[in-house]
């Protein structure tokens, strides 16, 4: 196996890898804080404005974690450094 | 190559190229956005009325101009007017692009880092410049030292750290919609891909708001003057800040 197949099947393993644990995390925090939110909302139904509005901007705080994990497994897929530099090589030759 | 025709963004789709200058995918739409937007405001701005009859346009206009008002004003910025240029512009342009995806073939410049980069730096130039113009300029500073200076390099880190967030987060959101439709019209060409741009309208939508109301807390974070000088600012406020 040459060092470009070993990037490939590194890359592509670790970008799966990367996406399934990375959304384990935000997955379990956006579950607890939208239970919370429904229960706070049903005792309270008067101040459904800020606690829709605080739980939109913590979901999206929760869930930017999960979107980097994203970000870095698209890079490694679609744009991996590695994989360009061992390609580039393999073309000048 | 496996997946040629697949841009991670659309930087890389170059119309047209002169030595350094290049005319990418991701200015071409930009442009065309922001032509259309300051054309389509600056066309019903033109003829505003004060009657009882307004236009259906300027209707519009205005409930846009409240709704955001409210919102920033909820946030805990109690004068909107001052913020709301920079705040309205910011989620009117995040939010036009999010639902133009709609039009095909359009693919958003928000889903471009460069683009998303741009907006996060305006808001990283903006918070200390809303601060230092509310606060004055050493009071704004000692808000970095403020619990003790051991927190200084922490401060200073969460203001980069939430910029480079600002940035990642809309290019991840809208990249991802956008690459997902793509992948998913060579697997299942026929409804599927619809009713994914149908979920990335709505996350679009709740980007370009939670981007905008993640401004709006910076700011208000930022223009918070100290609680035990309350006579020293110009104008005396009521007890709650």
């Amino acid at each position: 196996m040459d060092s470009a197949t070993l990037v490939a099947v590194v890359s592509i393993a670790t970008a799966g890898i990367t996406t399934g644990f990375g959304c384990m995390g935000p997955a379990l925090g956006e579950g607890r804080s939208v239970a919370s939110a429904m229960t706070s909302l049903a005792q309270q139904p008067d101040a459904a404005p800020t606690i829709t509005r605080t739980l939109f901007v913590g979901l999206a705080m929760i869930e930017s974690t999960a979107i980097y994990t994203f970000v870095v497994s698209m890079i490694l897929i679609f744009a991996n450094p590695f994989w360009n530099h061992f390609l580039s090589q393999a073309g000048g030759k | 190559m496996i997946v040629p025709n697949v841009h991670i963004t659309s930087d890389q789709q170059i119309f047209w190229q002169h030595g350094f200058v290049k005319l990418n995918e991701t200015i071409v739409t930009t442009w065309a956005m922001m032509i259309a937007m300051t054309l389509g405001s600056w066309s019903i701005t033109r003829k505003l009325a004060t009657e009882r009859t307004i236009s259906r346009w300027q209707s519009a206009l205005e409930m846009v101009v409240t709704a955001i008002e409210g919102q920033i004003k909820e946030v805990g910025l109690n004068q909107p007017e001052k913020y709301l240029p920079f705040l309205g512009t910011l989620f009117l342009f995040i939010g036009t692009c999010s639902v133009c995806i709609v039009i095909p073939g359009f693919t958003p410049p928000t889903g471009s880092l460069s683009t998303t980069a741009a907006l996060a730096l305006c808001v990283f130039i903006a918070v200390p410049l809303f601060g230092i113009r509310e606060q004055g300029f050493a009071a704004y500073l000692t808000t970095y030292v403020k619990p003790t200076p051991i927190m200084l390099p922490f401060n200073i880190i969460g203001e980069l750290s939430r910029t480079l967030a600002l940035a990642i987060r809309l290019f991840g959101n809208m990249m991802s919609g956008v690459m997902i439709v793509g992948i998913l019209l060579t697997i299942t060409p026929f409804i599927f891909p619809i009713v994914m741009t149908l979920l990335g309208l709505l996350t679009g939508s709740v980007q370009a708001y939670i981007f905008s109301i993640l401004a709006a807390v910076y700011i208000a974070a930022a223009t918070r003057v100290a609680k035990p000088k309350p006579a020293a600012q110009a104008k005396p406020e009521p007890s709650s800040a």
